[in-house]
């Protein structure tokens, strides 16, 4: 029979309706799946219990090897060894600047590099494909069943084409990805953070090779990055670095053979892991040529020779608290990530620059998989019914089209929450009027003029009718990870023209704020434009009509009728390229005023025209 | 009227409501769904009704309301791992068939 889990208390339990859910850490060095279970995070080891699967991909002679074997095979096939393919998602050669620091046979290809192995050409996406997949069959393994769904992990830093790159790849593995999830974000939820109303946090995050700082807002729920900073190329391994050539100078050995490097920097790993919770330990090896390492590394050893690496972390994290305009005194908490950060003088080390303990009672190298996994079992529905939905992502900035006169109309708000899909309907403004330019902006200022340009697009086809008659329905849909698509449809023929675009792309955060603290100086101003913009189209749309109805009507005026419409849209015309709205309004209603017997005399005439012929009967029938 | 927990199971009941920070104990009962009549229900019981029966069994306290007990009475709860797989079982001698999934069962 099933295995049953413990549910929540008013959870939905009906069986068959739990759905799997895992959050996945898809990391540059190591990679983790996790699930709730029971109701309580857990990260899924493999068979042999460990957690941890090394982020290494082997294109051996006999099919893929994923994870500890493709570890061991590293130095003996190393072109087809790939590892730290999280740094090449998304990147084009020209990108990588590192690009000699792989040992690959790089092949250049628009948008995103590939490699050459022994079974073929592979790209990163396919690599990271491999990793995901094994990820996939550990859970589904452990879970009993098919996933519904996996909440991925990136950087809070990847762009579109890294993050659409970790979707496909995910996709690619057999994964429907519930939504990509902001690594900080992920580590910050782990924690609960996501239950206090507000907040503002650090995520310190040092790995085996990078070092990421994320400054996050936790506003009613919602987690926004306020900044982040780092290095490639600062992690745990540049410790063990340390240690190696600690214990090579002390001990007077000469230069070392490849496998003895690798035996010492094992042992220096040792070392510097037995220190978590020891004040001392021995570090020992016998190198080929019959030299001996016997050597007492203590803390304060340790401390001091790896002190400059850890005064490396705070350079960013002084960096990510200046963009996000913050003292140290302001932040609220600080979450440690990376198996790094249990090292004690970076735990001190953070302790004194915040002037309070960080948070590191979670594991750190499953903190960010754990979260994850909590907004999966969320995203895949499996919770309690009075439970709030986390709200983690919004629009920082809300999207429109252009309208008549340069003006916004805000389709989807600043602040929504996404997934959101908006639709609004628009109309011609000319008579046989049959394309619309759709023009999509971001910003909260009311003039195109003021916002940002995301895109523009032409809908063709219209059928030609009177202005006003047209319904064009313009969808705005932005998916779960931030990728705006734009639709537009006219109803009675079908026709569509639709465009994609990404609206947080190259809009640094620093840009957002300066754009909302605009649209707040200037919204006086910014409403008064609106109204002058708007009268202007309206007393536009009043002359063209006003002009077409006398082309085709005028033989139902008099002469003097005639002269009195004449005469009330002229000081429209003239006012109509000026700024006083009020003046511009009071000649329009004038010239409304002035024109309503006409176009009750130009109803009759139409409705007589249409009648005429026709017997009582037929119209019955209609 | 017995509802008894195996030494491993509720070994796990306590550990997992320990790491999740609150809970009296179990609860256990059936509602009418799934594919082949009764479906079991297992999760953690914040409070104790007052209709509810209880029972302890290794020291886990267990709770089921009445309209259940007569499909669960006899029951022993087991816990179980099966390759990665892990997770309760319901050994319920009331039990005359069950689907084929297991989640649901007739009496």
């Amino acid at each position: 029979m099933a295995l049953l889990q413990i549910a929540e208390p008013d959870a939905p339990p009906a069986p068959h309706q739990h759905r799997l859910a895992v959050g996945i850490d898809l990391g540059t060095t190591n990679s983790l799946v996790a699930t709730v279970r029971h109701g309580i995070p857990v990260v899924l080891p493999d068979a042999e219990g460990r957690p941890l699967l090394p982020s290494i991909v082997r294109y051996a002679d006999r099919g893929v090897e994923v994870g500890y074997p493709a570890q061991d095979a590293l130095v003996v096939d190393p072109q087809n060894t790939i590892v730290s393919v999280k740094r090449l998602m998304g990147r084009g050669l020209a990108d990588l600047s590192d690009a000699r620091r792989f040992p690959y046979r790089f092949i250049d290809a628009p948008g995103m590099v590939q490699i050459e192995t022994r079974s073929g050409i592979r790209t990163p996406v396919e690599v990271s494909a491999e990793i995901l997949r094994t990820l996939r069959l550990r859970a589904e393994a452990s879970l009993g069943g098919a996933l519904a769904g996996a909440v991925v992990t990136v950087p809070a830093y990847f762009d579109d084409a890294q993050r659409q790159a970790t979707k496909d790849a995910a996709q690619l593995a057999g994964l429907n990805v519930l939504r990509l999830l902001n690594e900080p974000t992920a580590a910050a939820i782990a924690y609960g953070l996501d239950n206090a109303s507000e907040g503002i946090y650090a995520v310190y995050d040092l790995g085996g090779g990078t070092f990421d700082l994320s400054i996050l807002k936790l506003s009613r729920g919602v987690f926004e990055v306020l900044a982040t900073a780092g290095d490639t190329a600062l992690g745990g391994d540049d410790f063990d670095h340390r240690v190696y050539c600690w214990a090579l100078e002390t001990s007077r050995v000469g230069p070392v053979s490849a496998s003895d490097t690798r035996l010492v920097m094992l042992k220096a790993r040792e070392a510097k892991e037995n220190l978590t919770a020891h004040a001392s330990t021995p570090l020992v090896a016998t190198l080929s040529t019959g030299e001996r390492i016997d050597l007492t590394l203590t803390a304060a050893i340790f401390t001091a020779i790896t002190e400059t690496l850890v005064g490396k972390t705070l350079g960013p994290v002084r960096k990510a608290l200046r963009d996000a305009k913050r003292t140290p005194g302001e932040i609220d908490g600080v979450v440690m990530v990376g198996g790094a950060t249990r090292m004690p003088q970076i735990q001190k080390a953070v302790a004194t620059f915040f002037g309070a303990p960080p948070l590191n009672n979670l594991n750190p190298d499953q903190v960010v998989a754990l979260g994850a996994a909590i907004q999966a079992n969320v995203l895949a529905g499996n919770r309690a019914r009075d439970e709030d939905w986390l709200l983690l992502d919004v629009i920082p900035l809300s999207l429109g089209l252009e309208t008549m006169g340069g003006l916004t109309e805000k389709i989807i708000p600043r602040n929504a929450t996404i997934p959101i899909a908006r639709a609004q309907e628009f109309t011609t403004f000319k008579d046989g009027q049959t394309a619309m330019a759709i023009h999509v902006v971001q910003g909260e200022r009311e003039k195109v003029a003021d916002c940002r340009s995301l895109g523009r697009f032409e809908l063709r086809g219209i059928p030609p009718m009177v202005a006003g008659a047209a319904r064009i329905s313009v969808t705005f849909q932005v998916d779960a990870d931030g990728l705006l698509s734009v639709s537009a449809r006219e109803r009675t023929t079908g026709v569509e023209a639709a465009i994609t675009v990404k609206p947080s792309y190259g809009l640094a955060d620093t840009e957002i704020a300066r754009m909302l603290q605009e649209s707040q100086a200037h919204a006086a101003e910014d409403m008064e434009a609106r109204a002058l913009g708007e009268a202007q189209v309206e007393a536009e749309r009043m002359l063209a009509a006003t002009m077409s109805a006398l082309d085709a009507d005028g033989d139902l005026l008099a002469p003097e009728e005639r002269a009195e419409i004449d005469a009330a849209m002229a000081p429209v015309r003239r006012l109509v390229a000026g700024a006083d709205r009020h003046a511009l309004s009071a000649a329009v209603a004038a010239l409304n005023r002035a024109t309503e017997e006409f176009a009750a005399r130009r109803m009759d005439r139409s409705v007589a025209g249409v009648l005429a012929g026709r017997s009582v009967d037929s119209l019955a029938e209609d | 009227m017995s509802i008894t927990l195996t030494e491993n199971a509720a070994k796990h009941v306590s550990n997992f409501l320990s790491r999740r920070g609150k809970g009296v104990g179990l609860r256990l009962g059936v509602r009418t769904t799934g594919c082949s009549g009764l479906a079991y229900k297992i999760e953690y019981a914040d409070e104790i009704h007052p209709e509810d029966h209880r029972f302890d069994s290794h020291g886990i306290t267990v709770v089921v309301d009445p309209k259940s007990l007569p499909y669960l009475d006899g029951t022993e709860l087991d816990f179980a791992k099966e390759g990665l797989n892990e997770g309760f079982k319901f050994n319920n001698p009331n039990v005359k068939d069950e689907c084929g999934c297991g989640e649901s069962f007739n009496v």
